[in-house]
């Protein structure tokens, strides 16, 4: 059956090359010959129609998230999302570091809430397409992740209890139309949980196991609907995917949309330059982990980046298989298949989206290189890892099966060019549930506009 | 979805055809192979993609069964493994490890694929497969039963799906 696939395919593929004007898409049904200013075979037309953001599902509804459809939870998560109320000094939001003016990113080196973190804050925009969140992995859904900076010391720095009292104060009806009644925090601690300060660990230690369960359901929920409002957001269209749409149309005038450097650009992150390796599908990303040699921002403390994630995320109390998750086992099929032994992980950092990436200075997981040039500079170059080993090819046979990334200063030019055409706006969808299997609509308010 | 065999066909005049259409194939794969090798290195254009073979030593015969539907890149989904004897029985009570990846880039399986310990006919469920990129990927399953241990290699090549407006 694969072999009569690839014939057929090889025979789709060699009339393309046989038949005369093929490459150069030429006569519409009106009689009049349009000639393409640009040529492409038909599997590199294949590769680029993959990348269209029309191919895009809507992301997966995640089982272990009862509320995301839910238009109340969608609502208060926009509100819990903007409240500075929720962090120890009083002043840092998820907003802070995720601001809709800069695609929901800082334009930081290293994401600074009520300290400064150990890497950069990630774009959140279609992280709901992503099993794994956090440039490590170390979360299994969109709500586990909200919850980490909440209780991390140098983003929100707050805590359990805390938390839980905010939003009996603030937000108890709106909390009590999606989830059920708030537990009674009339004889808690006013400042205690299990990843705080040693006072507030010791606080969190002495309550009881069902007021802990208590009062971290109510924080599992505030992930929730957090979660809820960000899978609101949505890439629309960029002149990249204007370009793609009009050569899978065969259009050969909207072809135009893109400049030819850009195009040659375009050739090259999907031929030579090898980018399309990992940066594949409509968020140009495989969701995986790839050890590329990036340089340690602190080589005193290396980052062992998914490696050390594993074991994190099979532990965490938030996670599918948890307590606090709305699915079934058998729906946590990404914690319960995840590589837990594979060598290739040790220094290896989430693959990002390229959407906007023009738009999203510096670059890597610390922030480490501060242009587009300088992250083509880096592939090119290839150099060592410090830890673990590199995928990329350096030219010594047998290291790698990868063949090295050879491009000269202009067509490095044109890649940093072509990436520009990823930018486009970010769009808030309308509240309702998305229908499954098919793009959200993509009206509503636009958030982010290219510069 | 399973593969015959080429020694099954018998016939002088379909073998003809098959010489003939071989070549043709292989002059048709050299074109493919230049238009493939963009972006990565294209698969071997002799991969062995048969979804029935026997294993190294010859003590089993190991058939695979892709999904109905082929899963999309990144999509967690299940095959189906029947082992038989050399002879065509059904091997009960088998454990089988999965290992697998892309030889062209140097990585293995994205997942920890598991398959179910026991189950009738000598049928077994590969589950928890996923494949995060296009290309030659291969599986790895190391069978073991009371009738001893092999080892066998499948190969399977993810395709670009064709653009479509």
């Amino acid at each position: 059956m694969y072999q009569a696939k690839l014939l057929a395919a090889s025979l789709w593929v060699a009339l393309w090359v046989i038949a005369p004007g093929a490459g150069a898409f030429a006569s519409d049904t009106r009689g009049e010959v349009a000639l393409a200013r640009d040529t492409w075979s038909a599997s590199e037309i294949d590769v680029l129609a993959s990348l269209r953001l029309s191919q895009l599902p809507a992301a997966p509804l995640d089982p272990s998230n009862a509320v995301e459809s839910s238009p109340a939870a969608i609502d208060l998560g926009r509100r819990l999302f903007n409240d500075v109320r929720f962090s120890q000094n009083q002043a840092v939001s998820c907003a802070t570091c995720h601001d809709a003016k800069k695609q929901f990113q800082d334009g930081l080196p290293l994401g600074r809430g009520v300290g400064t973190g150990a890497r950069r804050t990630m774009p959140i925009v279609g992280s709901g397409h992503s099993p794994w969140l956090f440039w490590d992995g170390r979360k299994d859904s969109v709500w586990a992740q909200a919850l980490g900076p909440l209780e991390d010391a140098a983003e929100h720095g707050g805590n359990r209890t805390r938390y839980a009292q905010l939003i009996q104060q603030h937000y108890r009806a709106d909390y009590e139309a999606i989830f059920r009644a708030m537990p009674d925090l009339t004889r808690l601690p006013p400042n205690a949980g299990p990843a705080g300060t040693p006072a507030e660990r010791a606080a969190w230690g002495a309550m009881d196991a069902t007021a802990q369960r208590e009062v971290s359901r109510v924080f599992a929920n505030m992930g929730k609907v957090i979660a809820a409002f960000e899978k609101t957001l949505v890439h629309g269209e960029t002149r990249f995917d204007r370009y793609a749409e009009a050569l899978v149309r065969r259009d050969a005038g909207a072809q135009r949309v893109l400049a030819p450097q850009e195009v040659e650009g375009l050739r090259i992150f999907i031929g030579k330059g090898q980018c399309v390796t990992c940066h594949n599908g409509p968020l140009l990303t495989d969701q995986h982990f790839h050890n590329t040699g990036v340089p340690q921002r602190d080589a005193t403390r290396p980052d062992r980046g998914r490696a050390a994630a594993i074991v994190k995320v099979r532990a965490d109390e938030f996670n599918c298989l948890g307590p606090f998750s709305d699915a079934k086992a058998e729906q946590c099929q990404e914690l319960r298949f995840m590589a837990t032994d594979d060598a290739s992980m040790e220094g290896a950092f989430k693959t990002p989206s390229l959407r906007n990436v023009s738009l999203r200075p510096p670059y890597m997981h610390a922030g480490q290189l501060s242009s587009i040039e300088e992250v083509i500079a880096h592939y090119v170059r290839a150099p060592a890892a410090t830890v673990g080993h590199t995928e990329l090819a350096h030219g010594d046979p047998g290291h790698t099966e990868r063949k090295p990334i050879r491009l000269s200063g202009p067509e490095m030019k044109a890649l940093a060019a072509f990436l520009e055409t990823l930018s486009g706006p970010i769009v808030e969808r309308a509240a309702a549930a998305p229908a499954p299997q098919s793009r959200p609509a993509q009206a509503g308010l636009q958030l982010g506009q290219p510069r | 979805m399973f593969t015959a065999h080429d020694e099954e066909v018998s016939s002088d005049a379909l073998a003809q055809r098959s010489l003939a259409m071989h070549r043709y194939l292989s002059a048709v794969s050299a074109v493919l192979t230049v238009l493939l090798t963009t972006a990565c290195a294209a698969p071997p254009a002799d991969l062995n993609l048969d979804l029935t073979q026997a294993t190294a030593e010859k003590k089993f015969v190991v058939t695979l069964q892709p999904p109905a539907t082929p899963a999309a890149i990144n999509q967690i989904h299940s095959w189906k493994i029947k082992v038989a004897s050399p002879a065509g029985a059904p091997i009960a009570h088998a454990r089988i490890a999965v290992d697998g990846g892309m030889p062209q880039h140097g990585h293995g399986l994205p997942t920890r694929p598991q398959v179910t310990p026991d189950l009738v006919d000598g049928t077994y469920l590969l589950e928890g497969m996923k494949f995060s990129m296009t290309g030659w990927w291969e599986i790895k399953l190391a069978i073991q039963s009371a009738e001893g241990a092999d080892k066998v290699t499948f190969n399977t090549v993810v395709a670009t799906p064709t653009a479509a407006p």
